[in-house]
């Protein structure tokens, strides 16, 4: 595992050696890791590398085989309902009643939650208005769009001030308009109410929203960084030249700075690290003309890349067979 | 289902920047926040209920079905048997009774149904005892199904049945009865069955052959050995007994049609009290509301 920031002070979740064992597979190879309160946290990773399983532990709806963990300061398998109160979720799945309407739906959790009566409207109210769903509260959740309902979702699930707000995929399936729109509530309101967020994605892009981000492969945590240390890992930029004459151009890196390029998509390719400042020293000393450039810096795509050796989209297919077999063990275990 | 294109709302609207969080806490768990509990599950059913008006009329088809058009079709042929009391009638304790069955096991059937959409998982994981999730979805089925009841016991005058106030009373204290026991029964078997077609499957299964043995819809006395056996096992035997003896104590029919309608359950020649009958319901409706909650408690 990478070496990790470690907060000096308050921690909102603590995790040791966590593991999880569904019969004879191991979906949590045990982890280790820390997030500071106040924090956004990201797990990444391909679909079946053990992201959701690790999050369910935390959110106390599945037992772990072994290891611990606490968040805001509980245990999860001893001080379960301590746990539960003080932590928001927001799954995969929707989880609504959609013959209900929005507010009905967040009146219905205030009451299982136990809120005290006199905050339940004013709470209602507010985090209706930071998600954009106070004109729409007294209408079925039935007719809102699969925005609105995550929204709705990310609502309710903050309606009891949690410290710590669970969110699994909670944008998948969503246009990237909306997956904007649905981050730019989550950074807000982590500044807002001061809560830890803790979240699973399999969408690089949306990493980079993150203050730290966890890469899980093969139910094991393989990076632990802030996305920009992470890519600085990476080590590389990547250059793209446009020459008259290709060949030669390889030829040439080759032989002047001991590069290794290849064609990619018509232009000459190759890695490099500060791209920006081997720039001029190629135009001077390449000695050959060259007609366009361009350098562009790691992406979470390359940092996964790196650190699993494939593609999120080449590990979910490799993982396609396996999680299948994991799926109907952890039906069968299940009754 | 209609959807709405995603239209507002793309940038946090400014205005909710500038208002101080409302803070809220969750307080550790204690009888009062148990009972909030049964309360809101308990309510959530009322509200579908209410807003649910094709299943009201859907649910109301079964029992009237039965009533009218059994109930009259087969007045000719039975008039020797009934010493003059009209079919409909006699029948209509046993349509009190499945008319709040079947109501009841669509209330059960919704916890599957939550399972399916994802709802049960929100209740699961709620600070809260899965026993007063349990118990409050039980006490919503009962009384959706006695409001539905009533409907039925409205029709009283159209089958020759007075209103009289104990009657009533009586008539809705065995509907409540019975509809807890069956809601008790619904999410027992909803704790094990993961899929609606299959619930409905199990259900119809149990309940038909549940009604259609109680005597709902004929006497209990001199019976085939087997039959009168069955009936003697059949649990809703106890709930339709109680219901005919109340209904038919407030008729003014000859006692021989009494004896020959109305017979009364009994073992080896013994008479079972109506209320020992009412007990034993409520006995069973509360071992399966355990045997729920117990399934409930451990699953993950």
């Amino acid at each position: 595992m990478a070496s990790e920031a470690q907060p000096a002070d308050g921690r909102a979740i603590e995790v040791r050696a966590l593991a999880k064992t569904y019969r004879e597979v191991q979906a949590v190879k045990g982890v280790d890791f820390d997030v500071a309160a106040g924090e956004v946290f990201g797990f990444l990773g391909p679909n079946g590398a053990g992201k959701t399983t690790t999050i369910n532990m935390l959110c106390t709806l599945v037992k772990p085989t072994a290891g611990s963990a606490t968040v805001a300061g509980h245990d999860v398998v001893r001080e379960r309902d301590d746990v539960r109160r003080n932590i928001g979720l927001v799954f995969q799945d929707p989880t609504l009643d959609s013959y209900l309407t929005g507010a009905q739906n967040l009146k219905l959790h205030a009451e299982l939650y136990g809120i005290e009566s006199s905050l339940v409207a004013p709470r209602m109210r507010q985090v209706l208005t930071m998600v954009g769903l106070w004109d729409r509260r007294d209408t079925a959740v039935g007719t809102y769009s699969g925005g609105m309902r995550r929204r709705l979702e990310i609502a309710r699930g903050l309606m009891h001030s949690p410290r710590v707000l669970f969110l699994d995929e909670p944008t998948i399936g969503l246009d990237p308009q909306t997956r904007r729109s649905i981050w730019s509530y989550i950074r807000e309101l982590q500044q807002r109410e001061q809560i830890t967020i803790f979240m699973t994605t399999h969408y690089m892009d949306e990493a980079e929203w993150c203050d730290r981000i966890a890469i899980m492969d093969h139910g094991k945590i393989v990076a632990l960084e802030a996305p920009e240390t992470l890519k600085a890992q990476v080590g590389t930029d990547r250059v793209t030249i446009q020459t008259d004459d290709d060949d030669a151009a390889i030829g040439a890196l080759a032989e002047r700075f001991g590069i290794t390029a290849r064609i990619s998509e018509g232009a000459v390719a190759f890695g490099v690290p500060e791209g920006e400042h081997f720039v001029p020293r190629l135009f001077s000393e390449l000695g050959m003309p060259i007609r366009a450039v361009s350098v562009s810096r790691p992406t979470l795509d390359d940092v996964f890349m790196s650190y699993t050796g494939s593609t999120i989209r080449d590990a979910e297919e490799d993982q396609s067979k396996h999680r299948n077999r994991v799926m109907m063990q952890m039906m069968g275990g299940r009754r | 289902m209609s959807t709405t294109t995603e239209t507002t709302a793309i940038a946090p609207p400014a205005g909710a920047l500038t208002v101080e969080p409302v803070r809220v806490t969750v307080p550790k768990h204690s009888v009062a926040s148990e009972l909030r509990a049964i309360r809101i599950v308990w309510r959530r059913d009322l509200i579908r209920f209410v807003n649910d008006r094709v299943r009201i009329a859907a649910s109301l088809v079964q029992p009237l079905l039965f009533l009218f058009v059994m109930g009259s079709g087969l007045q000719a042929i039975s008039s020797a048997g009934t010493h003059g009391v009209d079919l409909k009638t006699f029948i209509y304790p046993g349509i009190l009774c499945i008319a709040v069955m079947f109501t009841a096991m669509f209330s059960a059937a919704s916890i599957v149904w939550d399972r399916e959409f994802g709802f049960l998982r929100e209740m699961m994981v709620a600070p809260v005892r899965r026993s007063s999730i349990v118990i409050g979805k039980c006490l919503g089925g009962a009384t959706v199904a006695s409001t539905q009841g009533v409907i039925m016991l409205l029709l009283a005058p159209l089958v020759h049945v007075p209103y009289d106030p104990v009657l009533i009373l009586g008539i809705l204290g065995l509907q409540l009865l019975l509809a807890f026991s069956i809601t008790a029964f619904g999410v027992m078997v909803a704790a094990r069955i993961k899929q609606m077609q299959s619930f409905f499957g199990v259900m119809q299964m149990v309940v038909m052959p549940m009604f259609f043995i109680s005597g709902a819809l004929f006497p209990v006395a001199g019976l085939p050995g087997w039959l009168a056996v069955l009936n003697r096992l059949d649990p809703l035997t106890y709930a339709v007994d109680p219901m005919r003896r109340l209904v038919f104590g407030h008729l003014s029919i000859s006692p021989a049609a009494r004896a020959a309608l109305d017979p009364g359950v009994t073992w080896f020649g013994w008479h079972v009290p109506a209320l020992l009958e009412a007990g034993m319901v409520l006995l069973l409706g509360l071992v399966m509301l355990a045997v729920a909650i117990w399934e409930f408690s451990t699953s993950e």
